[in-house]
């Protein structure tokens, strides 16, 4: 395996192939800043919850990084993630609407409630039909086996991942580690 | 090759692999109507357990039956556990799984696949690539989810839940039933029992998070991937997700056709079990072994623009 770009995100820093990029903002609006400045051209960004947004900037910045063409449809790229929270600061978002004293459910913060989606935003953004998938580790060091043996699967399609993790419980706490990896 | 030592089935068809599929067999179903069972929500249809299971223990059951019928030793270090779940235990994913291995003195770290509803197959799909790769050479898969107010509150906000029971790929079908159960299956590089998984393979269909492909880009690359090197007539059994949604089973029917799936027997499950998300993929996959005779394929889609595929092949 061969990684070629990597970004690191916590809710003060962005460290993108070891130089950091200087934030003025810190925590939820640090993402929204680096969204303005960095990509601005999908307004499906707000409606993303805090988990998605840290995945999609952190792509959105490794791919600049990477600078092959973009939006290319592709099956050969997959989107690998891991976290411990699942997508537990949603779900507690979601919470708040279905509360006995004031019960109107929303299917906009419901559909957010599984961390999977983060994968899926990604791909949709970069059109990749290869494979995507989450998995709730007890620490990112989990997730190296599972990335290698996802790549070497005889039959199929990829070539590369964009992997890593990418865990969020609360606005204001987030922490993303996410590489391009390939498989030769 | 990876080859399914023993399986079993906790749901509210009763308890174990043998009980559910006679059951299914004399055409029961676990789905109720349910006028008050949350708080403020309105009344649903669903399968649903008697007496309220608790998440840790239920799975601990399903995988003990498992377990007993093989000579695997849960507590080596060659065994490992793979959790498959959207929501755990009261929205608590890793600390389950990790009280299921500290139960049967296994120090490896699990792993859970939330996947959506994508995550039983695709845990089926972990579990080989761990195995054939070497690094363990057992994998307790097991599937579990139960159902809570969030759930069913947030699907109803979807507008994706029949209130009578579920149709699948009917053209009356007018949305889903959701479902509790455990379920596992016993996975091991040991040349044992009928059952090898064959292939497996995961496709986003990079369209919509939460509406499938019209054309069924994602899950269509699943049955292609898995149907290499044999022939649509090799496979006379299509499991398919089948939720009773109007745009799922679309997509999967076209999924089907563009694979040259047409001649296959269709299974689809949850007008007997609903939809046991986490569960799904190990609890159906288990009750298509019982069905089929030499191979089958078991498809899965979900959230997030997720499928799923796997092929099993009776030696």
């Amino acid at each position: 395996m061969r990684i070629t770009h990597e970004i690191e995100i916590t809710p003060t820093a962005v460290i993108l192939d070891g130089q950091t990029l200087t934030q003025t903002e810190t925590g939820e609006k640090m993402l929204i800043g680096l969204y303005r400045q960095h990509a601005n051209d999908y307004p499906k960004f707000f409606k993303m919850d805090t988990l998605c947004r840290l995945g999609f900037i952190a792509t959105e910045l490794l791919l600049q990084a990477e600078g092959a063409e973009r939006f290319v449809p592709t099956e050969d790229r997959a989107v690998i993630l891991a976290n411990r929270n699942a997508s537990i600061k949603n779900d507690k978002d979601y919470l708040k609407t279905i509360s006995e004293q004031d019960y109107y459910p929303s299917p906009a913060l419901f559909v957010y409630t599984l961390p999977n989606i983060v994968t899926g935003e990604i791909a949709i953004r970069n059109k990749y039909m290869g494979e995507t998938a989450f998995y709730i580790l007890d620490t990112p060091d989990q997730l190296m086996p599972i990335v290698e043996t996802t790549l070497n699967t005889p039959y199929s399609t990829l070539n590369s991942a964009i992997a890593g993790w990418c865990d969020c419980s609360d606005a204001n706490t987030f922490y993303a580690k996410i590489q391009i990896i390939w498989k030769n | 090759m990876i080859y399914c030592l023993a399986h079993h089935i906790i749901s509210p068809l009763g308890d174990g692999s043998q009980a559910n599929f006679e059951a299914v067999r004399a055409g029961k179903t676990g789905l109720r109507y349910y006028a008050n069972r949350f708080v403020s929500v309105e009344p649903f249809c669903a399968s649903l357990f008697t007496e309220p299971q608790a998440f840790v223990p239920l799975c601990i059951h399903s995988a003990e039956q498992a377990i007993k019928e093989t000579n695997i030793v849960p507590s080596d270090e060659n065994v490992v556990l793979v959790l498959s779940t959207t929501k755990g235990d009261n929205l608590d994913l890793l600390s389950p799984a990790q009280q299921i291995a500290e139960h049967f003195g296994n120090r490896n770290k699990p792993i859970v696949v939330s996947n959506a509803c994508t995550s039983g197959v695709c845990a089926h799909i972990t579990a080989q690539r761990l195995l054939e790769s070497g690094i363990y050479q057992h994998a307790i898969v097991i599937g579990c989810d139960l159902q809570t107010r969030f759930i069913v509150s947030g699907f109803q906000a979807f507008k994706a839940l029949s209130d009578e029971p579920c149709l699948p790929f009917s053209p009356e079908r007018k949305g889903l039933n959701l479902g509790e159960a455990a379920a596992t299956i016993i996975w091991s590089t040991d040349k044992q029992g009928d059952w090898r998984l064959a292939a497996g393979s995961i496709h986003n269909d990079a369209n919509h998070i939460s509406a499938p492909s019209r054309t069924a880009e994602g899950a269509f690359r699943c049955l292609r991937d898995v149907m290499q090197g044999v022939q649509p007539e090799d496979i006379e059994l299509v499991g398919v997700h089948g939720t009773a949604t109007p745009y799922n089973d679309a997509m999967e029917q076209v999924a089907i056709e563009r694979a040259g799936l047409a001649h296959a027997t269709i299974s689809a499950l949850k007008p007997y079990f609903g939809h046991t998300m986490g569960a799904a993929g190990v609890l159906e996959t288990i009750i298509c072994m019982l069905t089929a005779k030499k191979q089958f394929i078991k498809m899965l889609s979900g959230f997030g623009g997720v499928n799923a595929a796997i092929r099993l092949k009776c030696e």
